[in-house]
């Protein structure tokens, strides 16, 4: 089971893995699946989905504080 | 606005009169003062998506990799330590009450009881098993298991400073009434010398917004005592930011000391407060020489997917050729034309009573810190 293991195994095109082992070289990166899983963060990062997290009454009691603190005019 | 860690702002609390009645007759925890800030901070979302204390699959990938097992950049384990005689009483009940001070804080439903091993514990996140480390020395004096399991929180702990202290869902609102599409986060546990104010200024030239969020909590004898912080900071507002670039709220949790690590949660922090940028400078969150001086900034080359940026600075000085304040970067000149802002010059001036220099600190906040007696935690 795939969700049992900490580490899988994807398949990429022959050529691009070796284009990858050559760009890697002389850089951080010890392999090509540190490489493919630190390119695959950073694109599933840029697409995370963010729920609104409060509603307009919420936004408004916080103004309220906000304002007796002295943080809003 | 920057979405909170893990897409959702965290909110678990009930403050009604009824959950806190219930809670009482429920078997009851101690906790400790910054047990109950952490809780506090569980249950506000300053560690979403965290709902409560780790349960073992967590806490192992945060030491093993640095992520929860989701595989969430998260890098300092929040955890509750139990006794042994805790153990035998949670493996029979599914809810406690975690109580300070005679005041329910929380209710933990309890879902997993553990061992755990301090040494890898301070190996993985300290980086040293040493002892003459502070948050291994604290790590050392923890029970021998862990307690896992969601919380609810019934009161908020207790604050010294109620009018600094903002939620993130309160600072979220703050920065979109300003008009702050982009917030740089500064870290303290320092009152701020004019070294601070450079790399603060420096930040602030690039986004909308300054957010000074000083970390009130357990501290080393010599630091800052927390009151002077914010009073030197007042200071510092009041003369030297224009009104409305930087704002002040205090966030309260311990110190750990984890250098690196601690970095990348920090910089979690602040971007569930709604910050897109997190200052980080020479020897972030370091003591002593555990850690080499640009450790905590080289860490944020392994997580692309933390979704805050980090801006790195290294040590302004003044130069007395330049006349300014620079950096390495900027400044041709040699050591010899050089003055840095030496935290134990500054402290050793200030406890005999002496103003630093002014191009070490301004004059308004230096003189807001002699009015204290004792500014320094004895």
């Amino acid at each position: 089971m795939v969700e049992d293991k900490k580490y899988t195994t994807v398949s990429i095109p022959t050529p691009l893995f070796k284009k990858i082992e050559e760009r890697i070289k002389g850089t951080g990166f010890t392999s090509v699946s540190s490489y493919v899983t630190y390119v695959l963060r950073e694109i599933i990062a840029e697409d995370e989905e963010s729920e609104e997290a409060f509603s307009k009454e919420d936004e408004e009691r916080v103004k309220e504080r906000l304002r007796a603190l002295g943080y809003l005019d | 606005m920057i979405s909170p860690h893990g897409g959702k702002l965290v909110e678990r609390f009930d403050f009604s009169e009824r959950a806190k009645e219930e809670a009482m007759e429920l078997p009851k925890l101690s906790i400790t003062i910054d047990e109950a800030r952490d809780l506090g901070n569980i249950g506000h979302g300053v560690f979403s998506p965290l709902e409560g204390y780790m349960a073992r699959e967590d806490f192992e990938n945060v030491l093993t990799e640095g992520r929860l097992s989701n595989d969430l950049p998260w890098t300092i384990p929040i955890v509750k330590d139990v006794s042994d005689k805790d153990v035998d009483m949670l493996f029979k009940e599914d809810e406690v009450t975690l109580v300070y001070n005679n005041t329910p804080i929380a209710i933990l439903k309890v879902e997993e009881v553990y061992p755990y091993d301090k040494k890898e514990y301070a190996e993985k996140v300290f980086g040293t098993k040493s002892i003459e480390h502070p948050g291994v020395a604290n790590l050392m004096k923890k029970e021998d298991h862990l307690v896992g399991g969601k919380i609810t929180l019934l009161n908020n702990p207790p604050t010294q400073f109620p009018n600094y202290k903002l939620w993130p869902k309160e600072t979220r609102v703050l920065f979109k009434e300003r008009g702050w599409k982009t917030v740089v986060g500064f870290q303290t546990r320092n009152a701020p010398h004019v070294g601070h104010e450079y790399v603060q200024k420096t930040a602030l030239t690039f986004v909308d917004g300054l957010f000074i969020n000083p970390l009130i909590g357990k501290k080393k004898k010599g630091d800052f005592k927390d009151e002077v912080i914010i009073a030197a900071y007042e200071a510092l507002f009041e003369h030297y930011y224009p009104k409305n670039t930087a704002t002040l709220g205090i966030l309260e949790t311990e110190m750990r000391y984890a250098g690196p690590r601690e970095a990348i949660f920090h910089a979690i922090m602040r971007k569930n407060f709604g910050c897109t940028h997190f200052i980080v400078g020479r020897d972030h969150a370091g003591v002593g020489n555990f850690y080499g001086p640009y450790d905590a900034q080289e860490i944020f080359y392994d997580y692309p997917d933390l979704g805050i940026t980090p801006l790195f600075f290294r040590s302004f000085f003044y130069c007395k050729k330049c006349g300014t304040v620079v950096n390495e970067k900027i400044c041709p000149h040699g050591p010899e034309y050089h003055v840095n802002f030496s935290g134990t010059k500054i402290r050793e001036l200030l406890l005999k009573g002496e103003r630093p220099p002014e191009i070490m600190m301004r004059p308004e906040v230096a003189d807001t810190i002699l009015r204290f007696e004792n500014p320094f935690v004895e």
